[in-house]
Parts: C-alpha cells; structure tokens; sequence
C-alpha cells in the first residue's frame, strides 16, 4: 500500500526525480517481524501445568458511579448505572488479576500464536479490563459503540500508539517488548481503563471471577510467577513443576495492600524483596 | 435546504450587543459591496471594446484619491469606535467579571471539559466544591465567571449561543464572562484544534431558573463522594482515589492540582 | 540613469547573448542546474503546480469527509490503516489534511508561484536586465526550495503520519508527540520550513537587489511596471519575515527533539509567545501572498482596459502602506488567544487602517476600467475576478476585524470563507490570469482561449458555490478544522449545504483538469506565440517568444511609464516602453526639462 502511494506521489513530482529521497524517512515501529526463530513446542509427553488462585480479604472499595448522559448510545446499553471498578473481589477471590511466568523459562523461543486477542469498547467500557497478550500476536481493537474512541496506549517499553475509530471498526495492532502493564485510556470517554500485559511468551493469564487462573503446557522446571493487580501492586512465588506435573501457586491479596502499583513498565528487582509481598512504602 | 443565513438568537446579554455591531458592518460592507460590484459591472458591460472608441487617456485623479482614502478612513474608524465598548464590556467588564458573578472553574483537557462548581456557598476551593464533566449548568441571569485552564493543549471554549469565545491555554487561567437571559439546553463546543478527538470536544449547557440552580447544586453537592468523575489517572493515582472513597467528606473536588496552583 | 549610453562592465551588459551566437550548454545546464532566471521560473512553475495539485487533492479527501462523513473515499483504501482503513479517514489523517492542505498551499503552491515563479519571470524583463544580480544564488533558491517540497511530502509516509497540529502548528499541540500522536511528521514539517525559509531568503536578496541596481537606463522607479513594486516590497517583507519564522521554528523543532520548553507551559515556556512569533511572519505573510497577485491584476487589467492605471501613484504607495501597517496587526490572529484584551483594542484599530489602502486599490481598478476599451482576453477575465473576489475577501476582513464580531465568528467556517477569498478568489485568480497572460511569453505557444475561457467560467461558478456558503456555515457556528460536524447537533441540520459544498469542491476540482490540460497541450499544440500577443508596453514584449539566454541583444531605453495605453495622436493603442520618442514627444520632453 505505501509503496503505491509512495510510487504516485513520486511520479506527480516529476522534478523532483533529480532530488529524490531528500526527506528523512523514520519508521519507529509498528511493524513487528514475527520471531521465525521460535523453539519447537513443548511436547505434550512433559507439559506441566500451573493452578493457583487469588485470595483477597478486606473490604473491596466501593467502584464509582459513571455518568455516561453525555453519551446516549453507551448510557442505554447499561441496564444498570455503569461503575468504574478498580477491584472486582466477591466470595474472599480476587478477580482481573494479571498473572505470569516472570523467570524460569530461559532463553527458549515460544510460538506466537496466530490466534488474535480482541479488546473490544462496548458501552464505553472496554472488554475486558485485564488483557494478556503475546508480542508480535494481533490485538484487534474494536469499536461496537460506534462512536468515536481513541484507543490510547501508554507504554513506557513499547512503542504507543493512539489511534481514533470514529465508526464501529476494527484496528490491528502488536507490541514487540515484554511489558507489565500497559495503560490503555480513551480520551473522549475520560472513564475508560484497561491494562495489556506483554510477554514473549505464552504462560500468562487474568484470574477469573473466582479468583483461578491456569497457566498449561509449561515445559517442566522452576519458574517466578508474578501477580499483578492495578490498585494492590504486585506479588511473585517460585513454583517447581515437573514433566506432566501440576504446580499450585496462591497469591493472598488484602485491601491494606491499597496505593503500592507498580510503576508501569519498571523492571522488578527480585532480589529486592525476600517476602512474596512486595513492601508497601510510597503513597502511604 | 436550509442555507443558515441567520445567526442563532443570542441568548447573553453582550450577546445580542454583539449581533447589532455585526449588523452594523453587513449594512456597511453590504453596500459598499453592491456599489463596487455593481460599478465593476456596469463599467464592464459599458466600456466593453467596441470598434472605432478608443479608451480614455487618463493617469488618475488625485482629489478622487483623497476621497476614496479619507472615506473609508472614516468609516472603518466608525466600527472600530463602535466595537470597542462592547469588546471590553464582553471581556473585561469591571476587572475581567462583574463583582457578584458566579464563580467558576472550567479545565480542558483532552478531550473533555471538567467544570468545577463551587458548591451551595458559591466559593470555589471550598470542601463542597463538585465537579461535572462536560456539563455547564448555570442560573439565569446572573453573571457567571468562568476560570479558564488547560491541562494539556490549547482547547477553545465556544459558547456559540451566548456569543462567547475563549482560548483555554496551558500554564495560564483566563477568567470569562457572561450573563445567560434565557434557560433551555445549549451546546458548549471546542473551536480550536486539540488533538484527534476535537471535533467530539462537546459538552452541554444547561440554564436553569435560579430556584431550580439552587436545588440542582444542593442535589448535586450532596451526592455521595465518589459521584465526582475522578482525573483519568492511569499511574499513581489508585491511592488517592481509594482513600479519597475510603474518608467521608473528604475533598477530592480538584480536577488538577495545576488548575489549583495556577488559579 | 535616463539615456545614458551603455558602460562597459555594466552589470547586465555582461550576460548578453550576442544574436545569433549558438547556445552552447549542455542539457543539464540549460534546464536543470540553469542560472537563466525563465528556466528557473519555470521550474518554480512546474513545482508550484504539483504543489498546487497536491494540495487540491488534499481539499478533495477534506471535503469528502465533510460531505459524506464516515464513508469510504472511492478508491480511499489506497491511502492504508493508518489513514484510512477501508477508505474511511480517520480524525487524526483529517487534522493531517487540514494542515497538509494549508501548509502545502501556502509554502509550496501559492508562495512560489506568485514570488517565485512570477519573480523570476518577470523582475530581469521588466526592469531591462540580462539575468538576475546573483544567476547563481537565483539557481540555488530553486535547488534549495524542490529539496524542502520533497522533505514536506514524505513526511506522508513516516509512522505517525505528517503534521497534523494545524498549519499556524500551535504549540503545545506541535510542540508535544504523545499529544498530538505525531511524532516524525511533524519534525519534516519544521525542517522543511526552515529549509524553504532559506530559499526565499535568497530570492529575496536577489530581487531586491536585481531591482535597485539592473533597472535600464532610463527605468526610474515610477516608470517600473506595477508587479515589480508588488514584488520589490514583497521582496523586503520576505527577507524581515522569514527569519522569524526560522527562529520559531527552530525553537519548536528543540522543544520537540531534544527537551527544551520554549512554547511548553512547564518549566516556565509560553504556548503564546509561539503565536506571537508565529503571527508576527504570518501576517507579513498573508501581504507576501497578496500584493504580487495585485501586482499581476493591474498590469493585466491596464492592458486588457486599454487604460493606463489608474492612480500609479497611489498604487504604488498602497502597497507601501501595506506592507508597513502589516508588521503592526499580527495580533488580530489572536484576539481570542488569552492575550490582554487591550492589546486587542490597539491591534483592532491598526487592522481597521489596512483596509484603507486595500479600498484604495480597489478603487483604482474600478477607475482604470472606467471609460476604458475593455478586451475580455482570458488573462484579464481573471484578473477581472481577482478584484470581485478580493472585494469579498477584504470585505470579510472587516468582520473579523471587529474584536467583539471576532469573539463569535474566530475559528469558524467565516474565517475559512475569507481566507479563501484573499488566497484562491485573490491570489489565484490573479495567478491564473499571470499564467493566461505570459504562458505565451516563456514557452512560445498561446494557450488555448476557448479552453481557457471555459475553465475561467466553471472555476469562478464553483468557486464560490465552494466559498460563499462557508459564510454562513461560520455564521451558524461551525467550527473550523472538526472533522464531523454532526457531532454537533445544531450543526447537523446544516449537511445537505456541507454536501453541496463538496459537491461544488469536487467539480472545482474537475474544472482544473481543463487548466493542466490546456497548459500541456499547448506546450506542443498551441498556436505559436507572437512577440506581443497582447499589444503590450513593458519590455519583454519587444523580444522573440522565449527570449533568448541573456534576454535583450541591446541594453534597452526606457522612455516612459509601462501603461502608457489609448494615447491620443497615436495609431497603436499602446506604446512600448523603450520606443524612441517621435519627434513631438521629443519636443515636449524637452519643455519639460526646461522648465525643471
């Protein structure tokens, strides 16, 4: 497509031929070159599995209401007022928790899979909150509302980008960098949150509504897991599996933990924290 | 189809000021315009070539000059004289508002206009402030002042009905007035490009009857805390806003801490 | 400097061709790397008009959106995802339109025709020279000008698309990549100004000095054909203007790449000071912009009425006033901008006084056709809608103006409305009436008449079917650079006129084609040009059509005025500038420097 443009706009500027290539060209990324080099998958006679659950006790602070009567359209597709909720917790479990495989798996290459994940804007909310993604695999962003979203991401690793879907559209875009996490935001609809966690590998997942989450096909060894919640910042546990085995990991998450995020995009020190919990400090 | 050749009806009271100057130089500019190009073609359909009349040999006439310089002169000093007062009275008034106007904080950002109201005791910075996004509520006729901000880029604040027109620039808070004559629902737009999201940079103005003001700030200075649409906050913000929900009465009305410095 | 006879050593004695003498250079010194000022006019048209093309099809894809909003431009998926993904553009390649469009128009299309293709053209001619004072400098203003044109257009294709904060590129908007989401683009697009600043810079110089010290024997300053005034004081405002812009530009490009705040409200910049630097050369700018075409309107209008100007005088000191009373109202751009509303006040007065001297020559045109014999050759068919169209133009002004209508009508459609007036209804039509009127001169041929009386009458229809309604469309309150005015819903009543307007933009457009394909077809197919097509008086019109490299075979004479048309006792209705005096003008002059 570029080219083609490209080649019109050259063959326009007829004298410009003598001149040509005066500008300086950039392409600062987007474009993301699949690893060709992926390990072979890991075969299914050793793939471990990893289980865990995420507790939470405390009191989950109460969301606040939205006031989408500025906007009909998402306003009517709310039967109930529409919240903003930070911490979804019901039943002592944790939900929207990003949890992921933070060491352990060396230098192995994984397969991207082919298979896209979807954000979509809805009601001006996105679906879903918590997204884990592979680099280089497809986020199709979608647009059901209609209405003009910007989709704003705020990387500190990635490149950004922010791009407008004025009408009910799709838009494909990648990230080429491991990050945790990165801030989604809609400019038009000042409410509008998510979080994209990266990684160059697979074993990544959101805990549920019940608090589970399940990380399959591991290759069979010791591994950090990291928890990673948007109000209650992060926690990590090493977990052992072996071939064909499951491991259990537990992540206990209180509402004391409330103002310790991680700064978005920071490298983790492990060696900092001996607990599992990382030390409330800042904000407090 | 409707060709909109007429201006809505202003609903300000420099508003409709502000219409009459316009009037003023339609007639004027109307015409002169009908003059010249009328003369334009008339010359043109008379002095067209015709074979045998030769063109007359003339360079000019100096007192004509001097008339069609010292007219205009005249003319433009005349709207220029006229457009003064209201220029001020709409921007200035009696230092930038008159004195018993009410107060108000409006800070841009992309792509959304966050009103701070002051609340039943009128003073802004005060712990019943509360904060609407991308609604203008106000009584009618009483003069409101509006303390214009921006957070990130130049936004401009156009209240097409009420005739006013502001830029909202960063690092700077500009204080706008006017004074509504007639309650019903306006639009509040943006007229300077800000970004992507510009053309959407809307909001709505609701006039009220002053009772009906008073009661809509008691209903909406009561609502719980964590009715205010808190500052996107993506980063570091989680705990504020968690404590903020957490302490009753707490003052968390600020759109931006830089809004409160600046003003 | 009267009838001196020629010195040896004499600037433009130098270059002379000698008649007859073989030109002997090479290709690539003839036409590309050429220091022949009608080469480089020529190439200053040739990329001009590209520009001009460009910057049209921009128009097109803008009114596409406005027209239709939210659908696919036909054959639009070309343009790719990040533009517009199945065809339909997105708001952020619109705001790249809006300022793509007015950028191009303004540096690239507008500017160089009128000062560059215009200046080059006609300053040697008019004044008697050989070449330009500095051939060489003249050929590098050229290769310094493609070079920027190529650096603006690629910033197409780079990541993040190409500017898209407006073309007055207000800061913070400009100045900060992660608010507007350009990042490349719109570093290209400061370089490239900063780049074609340095061009002008040295056409400037040239012309200026080309005026003041090549002018023939006997061409005194009044007797200087009236585009020269215009682009002799054009000449001196580019040269103070532009390098306001290269410092504010060079500020914003720091702001951008390597951290400073200049025009950043942290650490202490001004988004405002931007705006008054900015303004300060872009108010300047807009005379650049205007007084050559009005240059180019009066001698096309003397010639078609027959007349002498009227009032040369006078002419000559409205674009004086002009350009003088231009340095004192850049604030008129921001009445609106935060800036002290007393400060409004004084600049409103002085923008009032510039509508005097612009009423001036309004009038002299109306004076110089009165009683005149008009011919309605293409040329003067559109320098005639240049002064209707400038009417309108300068009437508009006045609205905006008056700081109070200004509050209401700023940043609306009227503004759009009225600078369309000044830079297509004026600038334009004054530029296709100079193209109409020396086409024949620099490449030989006539351009087709027919051809170009149709596409005279189909622009002027649609181009204010394009225009006029965007009065109302400001009136109405629709504001300038949205993207979709349905968003507003006191707007929406007002599509089927947006769609109107697209669809008069469009055959605009359309009609252009008829103009490229007159001006190709003619290069080859026209009839061949005479020496004086149009019984003219200035001196290029005594040379072969092209005149050869090194323009007169003899220094020429000045004797008289430029528009000396219609002079009783005279067969001819006109009268060269260098014709010997016949005896009892010779007589006369003789009296007259008597009794002086």
């Amino acid at each position: 497509m570029r080219h083609s443009i490209e080649a019109l706009a050259a063959s326009l500027l007829v004298v410009a031929l003598a001149c040509g290539g005066g500008g300086e060209e950039a392409d600062t990324g987007g474009d993301v070159a699949v690893d060709e080099e992926a390990g072979p998958a890991v075969s299914p006679d050793s793939a471990a599995t990893i289980t865990g659950v995420v507790n939470f006790t405390g009191t989950a602070p109460a969301g606040e209401p939205i006031d989408m009567s500025e906007e009909p359209t998402c306003a009517e597709q709310h039967t109930e007022p529409p919240m903003r909720m930070q911490v979804v917790a019901a039943d002592g479990k944790l939900a929207n928790v990003f949890v992921y495989v933070k060491e352990g798996l060396g230098d192995r290459r994984f397969p991207v899979s082919q298979e896209g994940v979807t954000i979509d804007q809805r009601g001006c909310e996105y679906h879903p909150h918590i997204i884990a993604i592979q680099t280089g695999q497809d986020l199709i962003v979608k647009n059901s509302d209609g209405i003009l979203h910007n989709i704003n991401t705020q990387p500190s690793v990635n490149q950004g980008f922010n791009v407008s879907q004025p009408v009910a559209m799709e838009t494909t875009k990648t990230f080429t960098s491991p990050e945790v996490m990165i801030p989604v935001k809609c400019d038009v609809h000042g409410w509008m949150e998510a979080f994209i966690g990266v990684q160059d590998h697979p074993y990544m997942a959101v805990s549920g509504a019940d608090g589970t989450f399940t990380l399959e096909n591991l290759p069979p060894g010791t591994y950090t897991i990291e928890a990673w919640h948007e109000l209650y910042g992060t926690q990590t546990q090493t977990v052992t599996v072996a071939a064909q085995g499951t491991g259990q990991v537990t992540f206990d998450y209180s509402s004391d933990m409330a103002g310790n995020p991680v700064p978005m995009g920071d490298p983790i020190d492990l060696h900092e924290h001996d607990g599992h919990v990382r030390v409330a400090s800042a904000g407090r | 189809m409707d060709w909109g050749w007429l201006m809505s009806e202003p609903a300000s009271t420099f508003g409709s000021k502000i219409d009459s100057i316009y009037y003023v130089i339609l007639v004027i500019t109307g015409v002169i315009f009908v003059l010249v190009e009328g003369a334009l073609i008339v010359f043109l359909l008379k002095y067209r070539h015709r074979e045998g009349r030769r063109a007359e040999y003339s360079h000019g006439h100096t007192k004509l000059e001097a008339v069609w310089t010292i007219i205009p002169f005249i003319l433009v000093m005349a709207i220029a004289w006229m457009s003064m007062d209201v220029w001020l009275e709409a921007k200035i008034a009696d230092g930038h508002a008159p004195a018993d106007a009410l107060p108000l904080r409006v800070t841009a950002k992309q792509f959304e206009w966050n009103v701070t109201y002051p609340g039943p005791d009128e003073k802004l910075d005060t712990p019943d402030d509360f904060v609407k996004r991308n609604q203008l509520h106000l009584p009618v006729g009483r003069a409101v002042r509006v303390d214009l901000a921006s957070e990130d880029v130049i936004h401009s604040f156009f209240l097409p009905v009420f005739r006013v027109k502001q830029d909202a620039v960063p690092g700077m808070v500009i204080p706008v007035w006017f004074e509504a004559t007639k309650a019903g629902e306006y639009p509040l737009g943006c007229a300077e490009l800000c970004g992507l999201g510009h053309y959407r940079m809307r909001g709505s103005v609701t006039v009220h009857e002053a009772a009906a003001f008073d009661s809509w700030v008691a209903e909406e200075g009561s609502a719980p805390a964590a009715e205010t649409p808190a500052p996107a906050d993506t980063t570091g913000g989680g705990a504020e806003a968690a404590e903020a929900a957490a302490a009753p009465g707490h003052d968390h009305q600020q759109p931006s801490s830089e809004g409160e410095g600046r003003a | 400097m009267s009838t001196v006879p020629i010195e040896i050593g004499h600037p433009s004695v130098q270059h002379w061709a000698e008649p007859g003498h073989a030109d002997h250079r090479s290709f690539l010194r003839k036409y590309i790397f050429s220091t022949d000022h009608k080469v480089i006019g020529c190439q200053f048209l040739i990329m001009s008009l590209t520009f001009l093309l460009i910057g049209g099809l921009l128009a097109m894809l803008i009114r596409w959106q406005l027209g239709w909003p939210g659908t696919a431009v036909p054959g639009g998926a070309i343009l790719g995802d990040a533009k517009a993904p199945g065809g339909i553009i997105l708001p952020e390649f619109y705001n790249s339109l809006v300022t793509m469009h007015g950028t191009i128009m303004i540096f690239f299309a507008i500017m160089p025709l009128l000062v560059g293709v215009f200046g080059n053209w006609l300053i040697p001619l008019h004044v008697g020279a050989a070449d330009m004072a500095f051939p060489r400098l003249n050929m590098a203003s050229f290769w310094t000008a493609l070079p920027a044109g190529v650096i603006m257009l690629s910033s197409f294709f780079v990541t993040g698309g190409s500017a898209a904060a407006g073309w007055t590129a207000y800061a913070p908007l400009s100045a900060s990549p992660e608010l507007s989401g350009v990042y490349m683009g719109q570093k290209l697009w400061c370089l490239s100004l900063i780049v074609l600043g340095f061009s002008s810079l040295m056409g400037a110089v040239n012309y200026i000095t080309t005026i003041v010290n090549m002018r023939a024997p006997g061409m005194k300053w009044m007797r200087l054909p009236l585009p020269i005034w215009a682009l002799f004081i054009t000449a001196i405002l580019v040269l103070l203007a532009i390098p306001v812009l290269t410092g504010a530009l060079i500020l914003l490009l720091f702001d951008q790449t390597i951290g400073t705040t200049f025009f950043l409200p942290k650490d202490g910049g001004q988004p405002l000071m931007w705006q008054h630097l900015f303004w300060y050369f872009g108010h300047p700018e807009v005379y650049i912009l205007i007084l050559p075409a009005m240059g180019i309107a009066s001698e096309v209008i003397s010639n078609g009425s027959r007349k002498p100007i009227f009032g040369y005088k006078f002419m000559v000191y409205a674009i004086v006033a002009i350009a003088f009373l231009g340095w004192i109202v850049w604030g008129h751009h921001m009445f609106q901008s935060g800036m002290n509303p007393l400060l409004g006040g004084a600049f409103m007065t002085s923008t009032m006084i510039i509508a005097v001297p612009s009423a001036i020559k309004v009038f002299n045109w109306l004076g110089t056709i009165y009683r005149g014999d008009i011919h309605f050759h293409v040329p003067m068919l559109n320098a005639l809608a240049f002064v209707a169209m400038f009417v309108i133009g300068g009437l508009s002004g006045v609205f905006m103006a008056s700081t109070p209508v200004d509050i209401y009508i700023h940043d609306t459609y009227f503004i759009v409305a009225h600078i369309h007036y000044v830079l297509f209804g004026g600038s334009l039509f004054a530029i296709f009436a100079g193209i109409y009127f020396w086409y024949p001169k620099f490449f030989g041929r006539m351009l087709n008449p027919t051809l170009g009386k149709i596409h005279f009458a189909l622009t002027f229809v649609f181009y204010n079917a394009v225009f006029f309604p965007m009065h109302n469309l400001g009136l109405d309150g629709m504001m300038r650079r949205i993207y979709d005015p349905n968003q507003y819903e006191y707007l929406a009543q007002y599509q089927p006129m947006n769609t109107f307007i697209s669809v008069s933009a469009l055959l605009l457009g359309a009609s252009q084609l008829i103009f490229l394909f007159n001006f190709l077809w003619s290069l080859r197919g026209g009839k061949k040009a005479p020496a004086n097509p149009w019984n003219s008086n200035s001196l290029e019109w005594t040379l072969p059509s092209p005149p050869p490299h090194g323009n007169f075979p003899t220094m020429p004479t000045v004797y008289r005025g430029p528009y000396e048309y219609s002079v009783p006792g005279r067969e001819a209705d006109y009268w060269p500038q260098s014709e010997p005096p016949g005896e009892p003008e010779r007589k006369a002059a003789h009296r007259e420097e008597v009794h002086a």
